[in-house]
């Protein structure tokens, strides 16, 4: 393992996972010969960081790759390039990206994910119990005994009654079966939970209950999620720092209060004032952007938002921005940052 | 607004379906009345009955479901004054698909599966327009252009001629939008227009569906889950649950002065930018009860919690009067006076 824990590497204590340079490209090939023409660069050059005990949300519109870069970072995809640091209970800093697949299976228990759709992630022929316990069976933990109080345990933590165990999904209802998805998540207990648009197939109704019960989870135990979510109002509520995704890259990360106020990319002061606020007295005037997001198989020139942003210089057209720290904390990739004098939501 | 004559009348409209299982009732005692140039929003969760509704005023629901009592009336065109019941009309007749795209045009949820992937996106418009206006295939397509150009089509003259697929998730709702103005209908029926689109663009469409509106003073039936939506796009709200009216109410009285405990319990359980965050949300304890197993009298009252025993759970509660045009079923209100309309 020596060759892959890089504690020497200059990376802060606080750090549970840090991220540089993720890439992930999915060929397009052609022809019998599947020959390769192009790449879907569904993540292309991410850099991103989780502090312990935090909950750093990852927004963005459909196909920005927020989904694949999530899926990255838990291995459930191969990485194209790219360094994956990972805190591991050694508290060595171990790169999940170029782990083999044996090395990696001790560090599968520490990290999880909980999934977007109660109706397609949950087995509809295994009971609760087999479906949360399953984890456990596959990490060794083979006494049944033990795994009936671990899943009773779980159930009661997840707000379910442990008689529920025998019952298949089909007689829960959504919020009920996503609560079932997170007492799986929790089974091993990991200390990074990937959350994937955790509440956005629920009822408004059954959302708030499902955000209180990830906010009393993270306290209790002592968990740090990276969630990965396209509803702004339920990111701001939940999340410490935000990183918005545009295309396969980022363009914005700051601290959640600061990215809302007083964002400093022209995408992400679109992206608040596109979202309908539910109070009709503040009618917004919605300029909305113009055009629609690119295709990342074909992106333009310069920086990816270029066509839609109405700041755009011909700077903007040629150079591709940098991510670059303007200001403690906050990072953005926009050539005229400085200048602009952008609009965040209103308090 | 009140000396106006509705647009579209839905009195105590009554939708079931009989499955194997047992009789859903869907819709069950709905009421609500559109005005001319008015945004009606419809908002609920998932089974309050809005989708249904709004396939009784079309006459598109499938059976099993049935319409089993009351109204859907629509003034007529010449004679606002006089009114023609929809729910009497036979649905595969010549009346009511007169009304369907001519009168009462529908813009569906899912912009993907809308269109025929084998026909353009023009000849299928222009099937449309010939079927309710009397013109030949030359003027139908001109029509088309002209619609299609309304909705902020780049390109209409090369667009008309291309296939749904080439057209990204926008567009093609755009192309939607242009089918179901192209009938030149008095009023639109949106069922969730912009819930499977992402946000930049569902500010498109939303300001453009607002734009058509006031430039052909059509009135706007807006069928949504999403409260934001709603507060930025209607002028009057209906708030349902499990097949029943609520509340309803002007948008400002819904969002500022709501009566009834579901509005309530719902405006205060959403994140919005005026809550603190990392805080405990205020829920709504339990979950939407399986429509086989509706609770007896309010729908709401093991969830609400001002519930009186042996009223709200014996009980049916009628439409109180709780404010100016606002009306909220609850017994809360019960010295208030009864909404007799």
């Amino acid at each position: 393992m020596s060759d892959i824990t890089f504690t020497q590497r200059n990376i802060p204590a606080e750090r549970l996972l840090e991220v540089n340079h993720l890439k992930k490209y999915f060929p397009i090939t052609s022809g019998i010969f599947k020959k390769h023409i192009g790449d879907v660069k569904a993540v292309d050059d991410l850099n991103l960081y989780v502090n312990e005990g935090e909950t750093l949300g990852l927004v963005g519109e459909s196909g920005c790759g927020k989904t694949t870069a999530s899926r990255c970072i838990l291995r459930a995809y191969e990485p194209t390039a790219g360094e994956i640091f990972f805190r591991n209970k050694k508290q060595e800093y171990v790169d999940l990206a170029h782990l083999s697949d044996k090395d990696l299976r001790p560090m599968r228990p520490e990290m999880q994910m909980i999934f977007q759709d109660p109706f397609g992630s949950l087995n509809p022929r295994m009971n609760i119990f087999d479906i949360i316990s399953e984890p456990m069976l596959v990490n060794g933990i083979r006494n049944r005994k033990e795994r009936e109080e671990r899943v009773v345990d779980l159930l009661k933590k997840v707000g379910l009654r442990p008689e529920y165990m025998v019952r298949y999904p089909h007689s829960f209802s959504g919020g009920q079966r996503q609560r079932i998805g997170i007492a799986r998540a929790l089974a091993l207990q990991p200390r990074l939970v990937v959350a994937d648009e955790p509440v956005s197939a629920l009822d408004v109704s059954v959302q708030a209950q499902v955000l209180n019960l990830l906010m009393e989870l993270m306290e209790d135990m002592g968990l740090t999620y990276l969630f990965v979510a396209h509803d702004l109002s339920v990111v701001r509520h939940i999340c410490d720092r935000v990183t918005v995704m545009y295309v396969g890259k980022i363009v914005e990360t700051a601290p959640t209060e600061e990215l809302y106020y007083n964002p400093r990319h022209p995408y992400s002061e679109a992206l608040m004032a596109a979202v309908p606020i539910a109070d009709p007295r503040l009618q917004q005037d919605r300029k909305g952007l113009p055009g629609e997001v690119p295709s990342p198989a074909n992106p333009p020139s310069g920086c990816y938002f270029h066509p839609r942003c109405s700041y755009c210089k011909d700077r903007c057209k040629a150079e591709v921005p940098e991510l670059r720290e303007i200001s403690p904390n906050h990072w953005t990739a926009c050539h005229r940052a400085e200048e602009l004098s952008l609009e965040g939501l209103k308090k | 607004m009140t000396d106006q004559k509705p647009l579209l009348s839905v009195r105590d409209l009554q939708v079931y379906f009989h499955l194997d299982e047992g009789i859903v009732k869907s819709v069950d005692g709905v009421s609500f009345d559109a005005y001319k140039g008015q945004v009606l929003g419809i908002v609920g969760e998932s089974g309050c009955g809005k989708s249904v509704t709004m396939k009784s005023i079309l006459r598109i629901v499938e059976p099993p479901g049935r319409i089993m009592g009351g109204q859907v009336l629509l003034s007529k065109r010449d004679h606002p004054d006089e009114y023609l019941d929809l729910t009497a009309m036979n649905e595969k007749g010549k009346e009511i698909r007169a009304v369907r795209g001519g009168e009462i045009a529908l813009i569906p949820q899912e912009p993907m599966a809308a269109f025929s992937p084998v026909h353009t996106i023009g000849n299928q418009i222009m099937e449309a327009i010939m079927l309710h206006c009397n013109v030949n295939k030359n003027e139908a397509r001109e029509i088309c252009v002209q619609s299609l150009k309304s909705v902020g089509m780049s390109m209409p003259e090369k667009r008309v001629d291309s296939y749904s697929w080439q057209l990204s998730g926008g567009l093609r709702q755009r192309a939607i939008i242009a089918m179901a103005i192209a009938g030149n209908p008095r009023l639109l029926v949106a069922d969730e227009p912009t819930t499977a689109i992402d946000v930049t663009t569902q500010a498109q469409i939303l300001r453009l569906l607002k734009d058509l509106q006031r430039q052909r003073e059509m009135s706007i039936l807006f069928i949504t889950h999403d409260l934001g939506v709603i507060a930025q796009m209607a002028q009057y709200v209906v708030v349902m649950y499990l097949g029943r009216v609520m509340e309803k109410g002007p948008v400002d009285a819904i969002f500022h002065n709501p009566k009834h405990p579901y509005t309530q319990a719902l405006l205060r359980s959403i994140p919005s930018a005026q809550k603190t965050t990392k805080t405990k949300l205020p829920t709504i304890t339990g979950s939407i009860p399986h429509p086989f197993n509706k609770p007896k009298g309010c729908p709401f009252h093991p969830r609400c919690i001002d519930a009186i025993k042996g009223k709200c759970d014996v009980e049916l509660p009628v439409e109180y009067i709780v404010g100016d045009q606002q009306f909220a079923s609850c017994f809360r209100y019960e010295k208030n006076e009864v909404n007799n309309r």
